[in-house]
């Protein structure tokens, strides 16, 4: 019979060891659906993990993409954790990068076509205070009348999915072309477009943005009270309250700080490379972002690993999709398997099985 | 010698990294009331689990009524007529008696017979009980007794209880008392655990004292004097702790007409509460869990804010202030619950440290943890407390409940508090560390400090306290001195037995 013994302490090496074990499952896992889709399932594989980086045809194109798709992933992630440590769950970061993207793109397309290097400083405040913004929302809710933050943040994706494609239609479509759906090309705007620092390597401000995000992460959680009082809140929440943490202020924070920083990566998506408001714009970053946080173990440097490892799954699905034919969908059940294996394996974090001779009656 | 009931032999049980029990045996006659008698830790919980099938010994064996017995589970130990009233309750609140007690049974009778036989059986043993009444509504005493009356339908012939009177009025404990004498006499054999050692001379037959995992003594505990029985128990010559007389000092802490309504629905909600504490001084506060005790530490350490100018600290209104504001202007609280209130379990001693000690100790600049000196913080604690861990980086709910209260009251006593407030300090601790505890708080207010003490244990505060409240359904009686107050007058200022309607006021 197999029981099932909680640990005294959670298991350092299980903790660490998941994700790898995870990553490894998902592909053994992802190949026997290939394999019943009829492709061959090693060369699936080796097109989604290994070709982006190491094949000769293929990389030059898709190493630089690697950044582009991982830097949103990270700096949604890395709000997001401090969320989930402290038990505030924002669901919704696919919501908050929509509008981040409309109140960056806004502010260009309301300067357009005027020079001035102040333009994109103002885009990425105006980014950063849309996805704040729509992550009150929940977050009020939740204060004042307790509602579920998870529900509402979800809920709310819907409803920015429905003002950007009003928006793309509406009042931000491009005046020289009414014929077509979506706003003018911002990276065709100088003094918006978010360009490559470095040419050929995907680097954009975006990239430099995530990279200080988790610098400021990982000092606030280790060194700064805030990080403190939100893993208090996390583990022991009457603690937290003795300790004189405001519960209500937590929240108000943790989804501040996750909102901003997936209405940043809308913004720098939508200067960049994305280039303008399109109804077709959210690409599920805010979604693939929370198995990010978790893969990463809720952990900034983790979640670097994380992201670009998430971010390798979207360049080796197109690759995929284009050189196999396989579905596109099939990428997202290749995350979902991702994190469903995570979950599952995290168990033995706190558990321990322990199989035991003959049954007791 | 009566008829032996249960005979136990050689039970031995480790644990990775401790013997729990060490070659145990004794026996327990038909119709005796036999007191199992050791400190925390002593393995008194691992024996009885044996005997009621929770745990398989290791080597030993048990013998029923010359019948081998080795129970595998709880159930089978309850066909034997086993029966044991838990010191945790398992009820649920929002059930009501009836329906409580046949959640526990196997094969449940209709609710109406139910509830018949639980008023037989409760009147038979005079234990008033109405079985329609919600279990939320009822006061701790009544809780025990939902659970000793379901045992009781069970018809025992062993009753196990474990620690039965932590949670009663000393009037509750002469009734519970008497029903476990009128078991005896029918023929019924009681196992009682304890620590409280004039509780078991006054009702049991036979005691074995447990230290250390290994019986020390069988004996007749009315042959021996209480001081005896605890030294066989600690193993260790016995100080009280020292109290020079002193004058009272001015007020440091005054509560004013005091009502606070509960924010949780199975908690009481304080009524005019009033009380004032001086410096130098040591209040003491009874009462039986659940009256109150819980809100009016909440109200004075800053988690439930109340009207500004009802709570004042060295006459300045702190109604309206956080937990960290209090702490600052010199007012620190010990919660009863270690685990998950007055520490967080899954972090390090250091960062428990910083839990209270992060403002009054300056361990915080701009925002940022200073962890060095935090870390010396907690290292300060665990010396000067006695904290016997590894070290500062170990997980609080890595250590045992009395090293963690040493911590805990520790850190708050470190703050070098103008008032401190604490809540059963030395609950679950064992005795020599509760001595140390107590005496730290004397010494705390020997220094000058106000001490308010909130305890269920009645020896404690007779120990400790210079003057001596009681809490009852909320509200708070007047202020006695302590000196010459009797257990009996305690007993009513608590509330009493035979309150078989104190919630009838709650619904005012």
């Amino acid at each position: 019979m197999i029981r099932l013994e909680k640990r005294k302490e959670p298991s350092r090496f299980w903790r660490i060891a998941n994700p790898f074990l995870a990553v490894l499952l998902t592909m053994i896992a992802g190949g026997i659906m290939f394999a019943a889709l009829g492709k061959d399932p090693v060369a699936a594989i080796r097109l989604i993990f290994f070709d982006p980086i190491f094949s000769e045809t293929f990389a030059s194109y898709s190493r630089p993409q690697l950044l582009i798709k991982s830097a949103p992933l990270i700096l949604i992630a890395v709000g997001l954790a401090i969320g989930f440590k402290a038990n505030v769950w924002n669901i919704g970061a696919e919501g908050q990068y929509i509008i981040g993207a409309l109140f960056g793109a806004g502010v260009a397309l309301a300067f357009f076509p005027a020079p001035g290097w102040y333009i994109f400083p103002l885009m990425v405040i105006a980014g950063a205070f849309g996805g704040f913004l729509w992550a009150m929302i929940p977050a009020i809710l939740k204060t004042r009348f307790n509602t579920n933050e998870i529900l509402v943040s979800l809920l709310l994706v819907y409803v920015a999915e429905r003002i950007l494609a009003a928006m793309a239609l509406g009042l931000m479509r491009n005046p020289d072309q009414p014929g077509f759906p979506g706003s003018r090309d911002l990276r065709r705007y100088e003094a918006a477009y978010n360009a490559e620092i470095f040419a050929g390597t995907g680097v954009h401000w975006g990239v430099v943005a995530a990279l200080i995000a988790v610098i400021f992460a990982y000092a606030m959680m280790t060194r700064h009270m805030l990080g403190y009082h939100v893993q208090l809140a996390g583990q022991a929440p009457r603690a937290a309250r003795f300790g004189g943490v405001s519960p209500a202020r937590l929240v108000v924070i943790c989804l501040g700080i996750s909102g901003a920083l997936a209405g940043l990566a809308g913004m720098f998506e939508v200067s960049g490379p994305g280039g303008q408001v399109r109804i077709e714009f959210a690409s599920g970053y805010g979604f693939t972002a929370i198995i990010v946080a978790f893969l990463g173990r809720l952990n900034p440097f983790g979640i670097v690993l994380a992201g670009l490892l998430l971010g390798l799954t979207y360049i080796g699905g197109e690759l995929s999709q284009m050189m196999l034919q396989i579905p596109g969908a099939a990428i997202q059940v290749f995350q979902g398997m991702l994190l469903f294996f995570l979950l599952a394996l995290d168990f033995q974090t706190n558990y321990r099985i322990r199989l035991t001779k003959g049954a007791r009656a | 010698m009566r008829q032996p009931l249960l005979r136990l032999e050689g039970l031995t049980k480790a644990y990775p990294g401790v013997l729990a029990n060490d070659d145990i045996s004794f026996q327990i006659g038909t119709g005796q009331i036999h007191a199992l008698l050791g400190e925390n830790g002593a393995g008194k919980s691992t024996l009885v689990k044996m005997i009621f099938g929770l745990v398989a010994p290791d080597k030993g064996r048990m013998t029923l009524r010359d019948q081998a017995y080795a129970p595998a589970q709880p159930s089978e130990a309850r066909q034997n007529g086993v029966a044991m009233v838990f010191q945790h309750f398992s009820l649920f609140d929002a059930l009501d008696v009836a329906e409580n007690v046949a959640l526990g049974m196997e094969k449940p009778p209709a609710l109406r017979d139910l509830a018949k036989r639980i008023r037989d059986v409760s009147e038979d043993y005079g234990l008033p009980l109405d079985p329609y009444r919600l279990v939320g509504e009822l006061s701790a005493g009544e809780r025990q007794r939902v659970e000793i009356v379901r045992c009781l339908l069970q018809d025992p012939k062993l009753l196990i209880m474990d620690e039965p009177t932590s949670v009663l009025t000393p009037q509750e404990v002469e009734i519970l008392f008497r029903t476990l004498r009128q078991l005896s006499s029918e023929g019924t054999s009681i196992l009682y655990i304890s620590h409280k050692l004039e509780e078991i001379r006054a009702l049991c037959d036979e005691a074995t004292i447990l230290r250390n995992g290994r019986k020390v003594a069988t004996c007749d505990p009315r042959e021996k004097s209480a001081r005896e029985l605890a030294e066989l128990m600690v193993g260790q010559v016995l100080t009280p702790p020292e109290r020079p007389a002193k004058p009272k000092g001015e007020v440091l802490l005054s509560v004013e007409n005091l009502s606070l309504k509960s924010n949780n629905p199975f908690g009481t909600s304080l009524k005019d509460i009033s009380f004032r504490l001086h410096a130098g001084e040591v209040l003491g506060i009874a009462g039986v869990a659940g009256n109150g005790q819980d809100e009016l530490l909440l109200m004075l350490s800053g988690e439930i804010l109340s009207p500004s100018g009802q709570v004042r600290l060295k006459g300045q209104p702190i109604g309206q202030l956080g937990p960290n504001a209090r702490r600052v202007r010199g007012l620190v609280t010990a919660p009863e619950e270690r685990l998950g209130h007055a520490a967080a379990p899954d972090m390090s001693l250091t960062a428990n440290a910083l839990l209270s000690g992060a403002k009054r100790k300056g361990l915080v600049k701009h925002g940022f943890i200073d962890w060095a000196k935090t870390d010396i913080f907690a290292h300060a604690v665990i010396a000067k407390f006695d904290v016997r861990t590894p070290g500062s980086h170990v997980l609080a709910r890595a250590l045992s409940g009395g090293n963690l209260q040493k911590f805990v009251i520790g850190r708050e006593i470190e703050l070098a508090p103008d008032v401190i407030v604490v809540n059963q300090p030395t609950w679950g601790v064992d005795a020599s560390a509760a001595a140390f505890i107590r005496q730290a708080l004397l010494d705390l207010a020997s220094a000058g400090a106000g001490v308010l003490v909130i305890s269920q244990d009645l020896d404690e505060l007779l120990e400790v306290a210079d003057s001596f409240a009681a809490l009852n359904e909320g509200r708070l009686t007047a202020t006695r001195p302590a000196k010459g107050l009797s257990v009996e007058a305690i007993g009513l200022m608590m509330g009493g037995a035979g309150d078989m309607h104190v919630a009838h006021e709650a619904a005012e």
